[in-house]
């Protein structure tokens, strides 16, 4: 178990120090979820009310989309110079390596959505403080559930013929319960006082994580085999 | 090494093409059985069961409707099973198994997204709901979709199979969490258009009438899936003849 704990952890450093020298999918999540939010304003351009109604789900649909480009970007890289290859013949489980990449897809998009969710706070003018708790236990566990399926679609999705193309039509139908359990949590604990659905909800988004990793990692070892 | 021109007992595996073919092709008996119970499905929808008095005629499209909703159900619980089946056998068979299940499922998912809206527009007066049912239908479609279209942008054939069972396993296995998950949202919303359930309280008729229509729909999907099948068995086997015929020559 140790030993398993010490590969994930040298999987996820591995991509956290490649992704802290160009700082390429951070910086491209973190503009591409802003220019959505400001799509968003134009299209639709919320009184605080609409905002109210509409702004959690704005808010995930901001996470996932951002969240997709930097997850496209997981195993990109990999292909390159046949990097995937060598992690292979690592001696690593290849579950670790599942479990490391996963780590660090949200750790990046965590990232993300914080810059994301602080700009949010302040375009639309909702505050977050007095349930600063709940926004980030949700956004913990939504972005869980994204990153996990997520991290195994992209590897799928990496092998065909259009990669980038592939990775939303699988993910999303798949991403689709926890979409809806993240907006109508996140719905529930902005109201006041927080509404009787959340526990549902979080309830709810802990066995979609349950089931979304358990799967992921069972099936893991199938989509790198050559 | 003509030996492989013979036919073999058990599984084909993808590295050795073996050139019997048509293990799946459905019977004579299978085709004439799902003809006749087809035949009886219409009789039993168009003129046996009675005209239903608040909908009217559109009321019979109710049969097909349901029973499209039960095959493409069907299939992509094959598709589950086939892919657990791929994966673990590793052998071609159950890849063709999985695919053809998947193909034919979505032919039956596109009649239950085309016949619900002609259903629904005189009856409910809107052609579409975000019922928990009907969004469900449409994920699944677009499981459906996304997993064939996967299939098309693989190119090993071995590769294929082992990408495209990972996802007929993790799209199956969120069709029934879309709809739990639709359902309990809806019931926290107050859903306008849509009565009791639809069995409650069907006419003895209807209910012989949907039966029959039931039975027919499955043995129309598997005679389907089983001519889906013996046709990837047939250009597997072309392929490895002419493989065989260019060494040759």
């Amino acid at each position: 178990m140790v030993h398993f704990l010490n590969q994930v952890g040298a999987i996820l450093w591995k991509d956290i120090l490649t992704e802290f020298r160009t700082k390429d999918a951070i910086t491209s999540m973190l503009l591409f979820g802003l220019l959505v939010i400001l799509m968003f304003h134009f299209a639709f351009e919320p009184d605080s009310l609409e905002t109210e109604k509409y702004g959690p789900g704005l808010l995930w649909v901001t996470f996932i989309f951002a969240g997709m480009l930097g997850m496209n970007r997981t195993f990109a890289g990999e292909k390159e110079n046949d990097n995937l290859q060598s992690l292979m013949l690592a001696p690593v489980n290849w579950g670790a390596i599942f479990i490391g990449k996963m780590l660090a897809n949200l750790l990046f998009m965590l990232m993300a959505e914080t810059v994301i969710l602080f700009c949010f706070s302040i375009f639309f003018n909702v505050n977050l403080v007095p349930r600063l708790g709940w926004v980030a236990l949700i956004t913990f566990l939504g972005t869980l559930g994204f990153a996990s399926a997520g991290t195994i679609l992209a590897a799928v999705s990496m092998n065909t013929r259009m990669s980038d193309v592939m990775l939303p039509i699988l993910f999303l139908p798949v991403a689709l319960p926890a979409i809806l359990g993240a907006v109508e949590s996140t719905a529930a604990a902005l109201t006041d006082p927080p509404g009787e659905a959340l526990g549902f909800w979080l309830k709810f988004l802990v066995v979609y994580n349950i089931i979304f990793i358990t799967l992921p990692l069972l099936l893991f070892d199938y989509v790198l085999e050559e | 090494m003509w030996g492989t021109f013979q036919p073999s007992g058990g599984g084909t595996r993808m590295s050795e093409p073996v050139s019997r073919s048509q293990d799946m092709k459905p019977s004579v008996s299978h085709a004439l059985c799902t003809l006749v119970l087809v035949l009886a499905a219409l009789y039993a929808a168009f003129i046996y069961a009675s005209t239903e008095m608040t909908m009217g005629e559109v009321q019979r499209i109710f049969y097909f409707h349901v029973s499209s909703a039960w095959t493409s159900f069907l299939g992509i619980f094959l598709v589950l099973l086939f892919s657990i089946l791929s994966l673990l056998k590793g052998s071609r068979n159950w890849d063709i198994r999985a695919a053809a299940a998947a193909e034919v499922g979505a032919i039956f998912c596109s009649l239950v997204l085309i016949t619900g809206p002609i259903w629904a527009k005189p009856v409910w007066g809107i052609w579409w709901t975000w019922d928990a049912r009907l969004t469900s239908f449409f994920v699944l479609w677009l499981i459906y979709m996304g997993y064939l279209m996967l299939r098309r942008l693989v190119e090993s054939p071995e590769q294929r199979a082992r990408l495209s069972a990972v996802f007929g396993i993790l799209g199956a296995m969120d069709v029934p969490i879309v709809y739990m998950a639709n359902r309990w949202w809806r019931t926290q919303h107050p859903q306008p258009v849509i009565a009791g359930g639809e069995n409650s309280g069907l006419d003895p008729a209807m209910r012989v009438a949907l039966f029959v229509s039931l039975v027919a729909f499955t043995s129309l999907y598997f005679y389907l899936w089983r001519l889906r099948c013996s046709i990837e068995e047939l250009q597997d086997s072309e392929e490895a003849l002419h493989r065989r015929f260019q060494s040759m020559s």
